[in-house]
């Protein structure tokens, strides 16, 4: 063959990988590169401020180090209760409301008008943070707790029922027939074909979201909502630094306990 | 057996009865520590306010109708900056959250008794602190503006991004990495030539993924002064001008349905 | 040119995987190591290029001596062993023609590397390397939409692009059907016989080990309980690598191969 008598490239580059068309390529490219150099000349820093700030930092880093749980210990243990107490009932509630909205907002399973508007409520609770759903709570409910939990549900709905949702339409069909076939009513259909296959997941999720909760409930204080981050405001405006650190560690502790125990859930539930 | 009466059928129980009566109390507790929960809660609650809250909704719902269209461009310079501090913030992110990740992943850690339970703590505290209570802290620290954003989501992001990329990396195909190994290839190498391949969709889907989230989070950082349409959401609302503050939903939530898109996009388009 | 001095390799639960395994192989030779599942062949491949660490033993590959280096010697040292994997262990994602050029990462630095900056050197023999085993169109194609024929030539051309002093081949034919088995196992002997290079593969189809290699070392329970000629496999030889078998079944099968236009003599011959 005439390849034989021809000798092999000595050179060799990649194809790309992402982006094929070198047009879009280079567009992208550019592009990118343009509004990354736009980008940070936006961002205004006043490093003397910063530089200035760093002290301060410092002495955030050593409160957090040493931290002082003792002397506002009656509020860290009242903001904390009542996260604690928001975090559980709202995900209970919200466990409660979602597998309904979930079932619902399942194309294999609900007619269209009742779809479309489970669809509608789990659009509408997730397309807006928990912050600016707790504010608008907060001037309806007043201070408190209250306000919270209502919030907690509210995002717990939206994430909930959409995970529900898409894996019950990701259910294997087969099944759901199988059990349609026999003639079972509705229901029954839901409970014995649907259910075993969308437990595992619904404990998984669950025990996910009681971790997204607490989180989220030692953040809507700032706002009014109650909870552990009305009082980490406080220590932060009266620069008690050490308090501060102190309810940062217990925000981190009670999120390592509860994801250590949710994989202890999930391995009993299985 | 001559004493085997005719209607001794053999039994069929979905739980045994202590199954059974292991989950009755199992419920039974959860619900009272709900119950309890609840009161505990609503020690404080004045129910006044509660009966009150329909009024209320419809008092403010009156007055965020019609929304002032007008107000919006006094938000595109905020709305400018709240992208900035989404896109920049996570770009910090990534750049951090790669070098934890692999010190993370029990397969590519240099030691799995010192280096990895660090990376893990890390990763844990950046995880649990949301990205609203680290600008809180930053503005505190080198005072509001743009940099406490973009920091505060970085940091944040740290936590996400490295925990599912090392997850990531720690269910690669170790073949590959034996083969590569095996031509004696240094280290960087093999994490160049094995290990990146295999983890680069996961690694695109996870910081667009990231991106997305982010967008939704740095429209609000600017309620403690960290810049963005926050900042104007925290004006309007203390001046009550419900209007206002209905034209910024709007445009939070025109910005949330776009990054959505596009996340999704890329998303489909790197699987 | 290889020498093992009494290698061994015991796991930390006990398990005596290699007991005192001592052979050499001289320049060129090709050896077939065939034994029962768990007799250890893939741990005694292994252990030669050190990706299983040894327990005890010594291991040398021409004048230098393995067991006893530390990482950095260790990586240069395999530069000069080629290995050839089981189920081809291409990274999936890359193209054919990175796969190839790995082999020659030993020699060129991260850095370059990266950039995927090979010498032209390197290049030509990739090239060249891919035409030989027949898949120089596919060059530019993602390793995975090859099938398995096609991946486990790029594994060897891969192993090739070293230009190692030994090769390693565990399992070449494992998950490949009959036809293109020996088809591999061909291009491996012929590399081998043009190359000079020595060989050692693990199989577990004894036809095939005896059809290509020189030399058959059958190891059970760890231990090399034969070495010696293909042509010497008797049945007692057998009893005593795989245990009581009824074996006339594969010598049924090996006079119904030799009826076959490919015959295993003419095969050997053509070899030597």
């Amino acid at each position: 063959m005439a390849e034989q008598t021809q000798p092999y490239p000595t050179h060799w580059k990649r194809p790309p990988v992402l982006l094929t068309n070198p047009i879009w390529r280079k567009v992208i490219l550019l592009g990118g590169l343009i509004y990354l150099v736009l980008a940070i000349q936006t961002v205004e820093v006043d490093w003397q401020r910063v530089y200035l700030g760093l002290e301060r930092g410092w002495r955030f880093v050593q409160g957090f180090l040493v931290p002082d749980f003792t002397s506002r210990w009656n509020d860290i243990y009242a903001g904390l209760m009542e996260s604690l107490t928001m975090t559980v009932t709202s995900t209970v509630a919200g466990i409660l409301i979602s597998v309904p909205i979930g079932i619902g907002a399942a194309r294999n399973l609900a007619p269209a008008p009742l779809y479309l508007a489970c669809r509608a409520i789990i659009t509408l609770s997730r397309s807006f943070q928990e912050i600016i759903i707790a504010i608008l709570l907060v001037a309806m409910f007043g201070f408190g707790p209250l306000a919270g939990f209502l919030t907690l549900t509210f995002a717990t709905i939206g994430f909930l029922s959409k995970l529900l949702a898409e894996e019950i339409e990701d259910c294997d069909l087969s099944q759901i027939e199988a059990v349609r076939a026999t003639g079972a009513s509705w229901w029954q259909v839901v409970n014995y074909a649907v259910q075993p296959q969308v437990m595992p997941r619904l404990v998984g999720l669950s025990l996910y979201r009681l971790d997204i909760n607490f989180r989220e409930s030692a953040v809507i204080g700032i706002v009014g909502a109650g909870g552990i981050g009305a009082t980490l405001n406080t220590a932060i405006d009266r620069y008690e630094y050490d308090s501060a650190g102190a309810v940062l560690i217990i925000i981190i502790a009670i999120v390592l306990v509860v994801e250590y125990s949710s994989s202890y859930v999930r391995r009993w539930v299985q | 057996m001559t004493n085997q009466t005719s209607n001794a059928h053999p039994l069929w129980q979905f739980r045994t009865p202590k199954q059974t009566l292991l989950r009755w109390t199992g419920w039974f507790w959860l619900v009272a520590l709900t119950v309890m929960c609840w009161q505990l809660m609503n020690e404080n609650t004045i129910w006044a306010f509660v009966s009150d809250a329909p009024d209320q909704a419809a008092d403010i719902g009156g007055r965020m109708f019609p929304p002032a269209w007008g107000y919006i461009n006094n938000l595109w310079e905020p709305l400018w900056d709240t992208i900035n501090i989404a896109t920049l913030g996570t770009l910090l992110g990534i750049m951090f959250a790669i070098p934890v990740a692999f010190l993370a992943a029990t397969n590519t850690t240099p030691s799995t008794r010192f280096v990895r339970p660090v990376a893990l703590l890390v990763i844990v505290a950046s995880r649990s602190i949301n990205s609203l209570i680290w600008a809180l802290l930053l503005v505190a620290i080198i005072g509001p503006g743009l940099l406490a954003g973009i920091v505060a989501i970085g940091l944040r992001s740290i936590g996400f991004i490295a925990k599912l990329l090392y997850e990531a990396i720690e269910e690669i195909d170790e073949k590959q990495v034996e083969a590569v190994r095996a031509t004696g290839a240094s280290g960087a190498q093999v994490i160049d030539y094995a290990v990146v391949p295999q983890i680069l969709p996961a690694f695109w889907g996870i910081s667009v993924f990231r991106w997305d989230i982010n967008i939704r989070e740095s429209t609000i950082l600017g309620l403690v002064g960290a810049g963005g349409l926050g900042i104007q959401l925290n004006a309007s609302l203390s001046t009550l001008a419900w209007n206002q503050v209905a034209m910024i939903f709007i445009v939070i939530l025109g910005t949330v349905v776009i990054s959505e898109w596009v996340s999704a996009k890329v998303r489909e388009a790197v699987l | 040119m290889l020498k093992l001095d009494k290698l061994s390799k015991t796991y930390k639960t006990g398990d005596k995987a290699l007991h005192n395994a001592s052979f050499e192989v001289p320049a060129g030779q090709v050896v077939g190591l065939i034994g029962p599942s768990g007799a250890g062949k893939s741990t005694l491949i292994r252990c030669i290029n050190r990706l299983v660490e040894p327990t005890r033993g010594s291991i040398t590959l021409g004048t230098t001596e393995l067991t006893g280096l530390n990482r950095r010697e260790l990586r240069r040292e395999r530069r000069r062993i080629g290995m050839i994997f089981q189920e081809y262990a291409l990274v999936e994602r890359l193209t054919v023609m990175e796969n190839v050029l790995s082999g020659r990462l030993g020699y060129v630095s991260a850095w370059r590397s990266c950039f995927r900056k090979f010498s032209p050197d390197d290049i030509t023999l990739a090239f060249s390397l891919l035409d030989r085993v027949g898949l120089a169109e596919h060059y530019n194609k993602r390793a995975d939409a090859l099938s398995g024929g096609q991946r486990q030539r790029v594994g060897i051309a891969r192993a090739l692009e070293q230009n190692p002093e030994l090769l390693l081949v565990d399992e070449p034919t494992a998950s490949l059907d009959p036809k293109t088995s020996r088809q591999i196992m061909r291009l491996i002997r012929t590399a081998c016989q043009e190359c000079n290079l020595p060989a050692i593969i693990n199989i577990h189809d004894v036809m095939l080990a005896q059809q290509f290699a020189d030399r058959i070392i059958g190891l059970r329970a760890g231990e090399v309980v034969f070495d010696g000629a293909p042509d010497s496999l008797t049945d007692r030889v057998l009893t005593t690598i795989y245990g009581d078998e009824d074996w006339t079944q594969l010598r049924g099968e090996n006079s119904s191969q030799s009826a076959s236009p490919e015959t295993p003599a003419v095969d050997l011959v053509e070899a030597l």
